[in-house]
């Protein structure tokens, strides 16, 4: 075969064929466009109706005096604001709920850690060991609670009658001011170690066994060497996520107050979720309930925006 | 030095531990399941033993299913939380296969309001969707306990992640092959991501299944009532103090997870620890 | 029917061209390589051919149609991946019938379930079984039609995905480097296999590789590319002994071509690397030029002179029936390599002076941008040449 015919090239394109090409070029674009947005659209639609939407009027609501129900209301500025914080028993639910939170963030945290370690540290029932104490993360937390109450109850509760048992004071857990807000923490701990255990032993998996036999040539073979030389310091990143994920499970704890104390006795069991939920369903002041909601969103966006941080942290560590 | 011996010992010491805080932890299941077995007597008399003196049971258990309306609870249960993985997978599926396969102007905007709706409490929106589900006139139905759950942001991202993880070619061959979008989305992404599709199912319908707040605002009907709420009812209003019953209803409404969960573990750890186990 | 035309294509990624005009003839029932590294822009074309990526600019005929614009699904063409890319949920069987189902079946009949009682579908489904089944008798993979890809080797997989394509029965086979993902010696297998499916169907294939055995040992001709332009367009024998391009001269061969920089004086010599060539024809004196020298032009004579390379050898690798003789000769930047038939090739040892012989019609020349100089008897010296291969 000749190089003239074997290259042939045709005459260029004139700028009629240019204008087809573009229009081809167009019409593929339009086509992808059209097929992602028909693709997308549904879950656009009710993103914005479900989620955006709501969002603006939770914000709206709570600049209003607006009680649900009432045909009249009038813009009140940052009254309910003022009126949240000035308020006894929000003080209270907020100040329980950070108290909350910082007795089942560590309690959850150790414990999860501890036992993801034991696990770790043999071979035989892991699946076990992990499903047991993975079980109270996904048993239905209002059945659950119930069976806590009978547990914690003053005279034929179990619990008491082992204290009793064992020559220690007892208490009326639930009813008590003083021991309401540490037993539902440690009920907060019961449910949620699991879950933290879970991610350590994910976390621990990801250690390059490298890292423990460089450990073991430079002398470090003693298990609490290792710990501290390699196991440890590696989990880092994944312990600011547990903390973080945990934190927010902790802030959004509802089920065990509604069903277990009601906020009380007086306001001490109180915490933010039980009370947005009372203000604007149960007292119907849905300008104040809002404000609460606000409040509590922007507690949990703050940590959010932590945990993206970490996470991002996380990434430049692999 | 770690010896043969010391070995054998950290051994017994790991399962003596984890044997301990395992029994800590099972504690509040096996003294549910205790009590649903004793007679009220028994329970007054408050032992240590598991085993009642006499079997009361089956008493418990009929009262539990009879008193209340607990059949119809699970029922409702599984209606909701079927409804609502079936419809945010057909929602959630074909929009994450847009964000991780398409190009698309608005696309990062997308993204964007994917990302934000995933960080937004859903208790904190439920004051505007329950005026919404009222101005519409669907609260006190089964639709108020499954519309604010139709879209799941979560879902919409752990499906595009994996979808991203799907090799382009694959793509490319399908639309060679003669499927249209709609279909590559059902027939080969689906498919493909059936891992992820799975464990978001579990995901969901555990967090349903077991969602106290948002049922307690949108319905009244005891006939509608999903277990959590149920049974916080029939706590209220009939048993009170009348543990046996109260305990025979709460582990019928734990069981079936509980035995879901034992019996495909991995799937419900992956499901429930989401995009974090990774 | 089948023959390509590509004018004056350009595709650009956010503004970094990967292809600039390139225009190609495929004619039908042709297989046609396109040779590049990667990078090169090849797959980018092979892809605006099957319509999975648009181009900037120029049109794409298959047939007598212009196809721009028009849906891969539309193009009669049929794709076999690196990847393979097939389905992983379904079987053998299923992966192979897919796009003959979605061309044969209208979408109710597709259903699930349903589709079934939809009049006529039983027909339909039976005829694409027995297509399926033949077409994976014919490839040998009959008995793994129940099986998932999972659970396939690489080569039953490579079959498969050839498999899928062979079915619709197009009018032109795009390959994008389908062997790559073998080990080396299922790839010659394959290589064979491929060239027997193009006789086989008579339709038009192009593929895509980085490899160069591949290239020169299955097409009918071979298009090389490099960084999005077309260098050369020739049957493999002439791309290798008469390239266009200095580029084209450089990737096509193993071990390398040497090159000399040189400058021509009076009388038709070139020096170089302390000796001179005689270069026939008329090109200018004072041109700067480089001398292409393949490895195998090399032939060992007793002492040096014109048209002779002096050096010490620095490697000597042996190749069982050939040796690569590296030489280390003063006034060049890189050893210069020889390959020498291992049977005429005394001791070599490291270290000892070598001359290496070359005959003046077997040097290529290169001007300063890269063109390809051709002198009078080049046409003659290929002819010699094919004539010294066949004895």
């Amino acid at each position: 075969m000749s190089r003239a015919a074997s290259t042939a090239i045709k005459p260029a394109g004139s700028s009629a064929d240019r204008h087809g090409t573009r229009k081809a070029l167009r019409h593929h674009r339009l086509a992808e466009t059209f097929a992602a947005w028909s693709l997308a659209g549904p879950a656009l639609v009710l993103l914005v109706v479900l989620f955006f939407l709501p969002v603006f009027a939770i914000f709206a609501i709570a600049l209003t005096d607006w009680q649900f129900g009432a045909s009249n209301l009038s813009f009140v500025g940052l009254g309910n604001f003022k009126e949240v914080f000035a308020d006894e028993g929000f003080r209270a639910s907020l100040v329980n709920t950070i108290l909350y939170v910082v007795i089942v963030v560590p309690g959850t945290i150790v414990l999860g850690l501890t036992i993801a370690l034991l696990i770790e540290s043999g071979k035989s029932c892991r699946a076990f060991y992990r499903a047991i104490h993975f079980l109270p993360f996904m048993a239905t937390l209002t059945a659950m609670a119930i069976a806590w109450e009978a547990l914690l109850h003053p005279t034929i509760g179990l619990v008491n009658q082992t204290l009793a048992g064992l020559g220690l004071p007892t208490a009326n857990w639930l009813r008590d001011e003083n021991t309401v807000l540490p037993a539902l923490a440690m009920i907060g701990i019961w449910q949620n170690l699991g879950y933290a255990m879970v991610l350590f032993l994910a976390g621990l998996k990801s250690i390059p066994q490298d890292l423990y036999d460089a450990a073991d040539i430079d002398g470090a073979d003693l298990w609490l060497d290792r710990l501290r030389t390699v196991t440890l310091p590696m989990l880092g990143p994944v312990t600011m996520f547990v903390f973080i994920v945990v934190a927010l499970k902790a802030f959004e704890t509802f089920d065990t107050v509604q069903v277990l104390t009601q906020g009380g006795p007086g306001h001490a069991s109180e915490m933010l979720l039980y009370t947005l939920y009372r203000e604007s369903f149960e007292y119907l002041r849905t300008g104040y309930g809002a404000s609460v909601a606000v409040v509590f969103l922007s507690i949990v966006v703050a940590l959010t925006l932590i945990q993206a941080r970490v996470m991002d942290r996380k990434v430049h560590y692999q | 030095m770690s010896t043969p011996h010391s070995q054998g010992l950290s051994a017994v010491l790991r399962h003596c531990v984890l044997l301990i805080t395992g029994a800590l932890i099972l504690i509040p299941f096996v003294w549910m399941v205790s009590l649903s077995i004793k007679p009220p007597g028994e329970i007054f008399r408050a032992s240590f033993s598991f085993w009642p003196q006499q079997f009361y049971g089956i008493e418990n258990y009929t009262r539990a299913l009879t008193e209340a309306p607990l059949p119809q609870y699970m029922l409702n249960g599984v209606f909701v939380c079927t409804m609502i993985v079936v419809l945010q997978i057909a929602v959630c599926a074909p929009a994450a296969y847009a964000l991780a396969k398409l190009d698309f102007p608005g696309k990062n905007l997308l993204f964007a309001m994917v990302l934000i709706a995933l960080i937004l409490p859903h208790e904190v929106l439920s004051l505007p969707l329950f005026i919404l589900g009222y101005q519409i006139g669907i609260l006190n139905t089964y639709a108020a306990l499954i519309f604010p759950y139709v879209v799941s942001p979560f879902g919409i991202f752990l499906f595009r992640q994996f979808f991203k993880t799907i090799p382009d070619d694959v793509i490319h061959a399908a639309r060679l092959d003669g499927l249209s979008e709609l279909s590559i989305v059902w027939k080969i992404m689906v498919p493909m991501a059936l891992p992820a599709i799975i464990a978001f199912g579990i995901f969901s319908v555990v967090s349903h299944w077991n969602s106290l707040f948002w049922p307690l605002i949108a319905v009244r009907d005891q006939s509608l009532m999903p277990p959590p709420l149920g049974i916080m009812a029939f706590k209220n209003e009939e048993a009170g103090n009348d543990y046996g019953p109260l305990m025979a209803a709460s582990t019928l409404v734990v069981a079936p997870l509980i035995i879901a969960f034992l019996s495909a573990q991995r799937w419900f750890v992956e499901g429930l620890t989401g995009g974090a186990v990774k | 029917m089948s023959a390509i035309t590509i004018e004056k294509i350009e595709k650009s990624f956010c503004a970094t061209p990967v292809l600039r005009e390139v225009s190609l003839s495929i004619a039908d029932g042709e297989f046609l390589t396109l040779l590049g590294p990667s990078g090169c822009g090849k797959s980018t074309l092979l892809r605006i051919l099957a319509g999975l990526e648009v181009q900037t600019g120029g049109s794409v005929s298959i047939g007598d149609r212009v196809v721009d614009g028009v849906r891969p699904k539309r193009r009669d063409v049929a794709m076999v991946f690196q990847s393979y890319a097939l389905y992983p949920h379904m079987t053998v069987a299923q992966n192979m019938a897919l796009p003959l189902r979605m061309r044969r079946l209208s979408s109710w009949q597709r259903l699930p379930l349903l589709g079934r009682f939809m009049p006529g579908t039983n027909a339909v489904v039976e005829e694409i079984d027995k297509v399926v089944m033949r077409t994976a008798k014919a490839l040998g993979i009959g008995h793994l039609l129940a099986r998932k890809p999972g659970q396939l080797s690489g080569g039953q997989r490579q079959r498969v995905a050839v498999g899928r394509a062979m079915v619709r029965e197009p009018a032109v086979f795009l390959m994008d480097e389908p062997l790559s993902n073998l080990d080396a010696k299922l790839r010659v297998q394959m290589r064979a296999e491929i060239k027997e499916l193009h006789h086989r169907l008579g339709v038009t294939f192009v593929y895509v590789t980085h490899d160069q055995s591949e290239a020169m040992t299955m097409s009918d001709r071979v298009a090389v590319m490099l960084d999005g332009e077309l260098l050369q367009v020739a049957q493999p024998q002439e791309i290798y002994d008469d390239p266009d391009d200095r580029r084209v001269a450089e990737f096509i061969g193993s071990p390398k071509i040497n090159m000399l920089d040189a400058r021509l004086r009076e009388g038709g010599l070139a020096d170089t690397a302390g000796t001179s060539f005689s270069i026939a024809g008329n090109i200018g004196p004072g041109t700067a030029l480089t001398l292409g020298i393949r490895p195998e032009a090399f032939h060992l004579v007793d002492a040096g002179g014109r048209n002779v390379l002096t050096g010490a050898v620095r490697l000597v690798e042996h190749m069982g029936s050939d040796l690569y003789v590296h030489l280390d000769v003063p006034g060049t930047d890189h050893p210069v390599v020889a390959r020498l038939l291992a049977e005429r090739a005394p001791q070599i040892a490291t270290g000892q002076t070598l001359h290496l012989g070359v005959k003046p019609e077997r040097l290529l020349l290169f001007s300063a941008d890269g063109k390809r100089l051709r002198h009078d008897h080049h046409r003659n010296a290929t002819v010699l040449r094919i004539k010294e291969r066949v004895q």
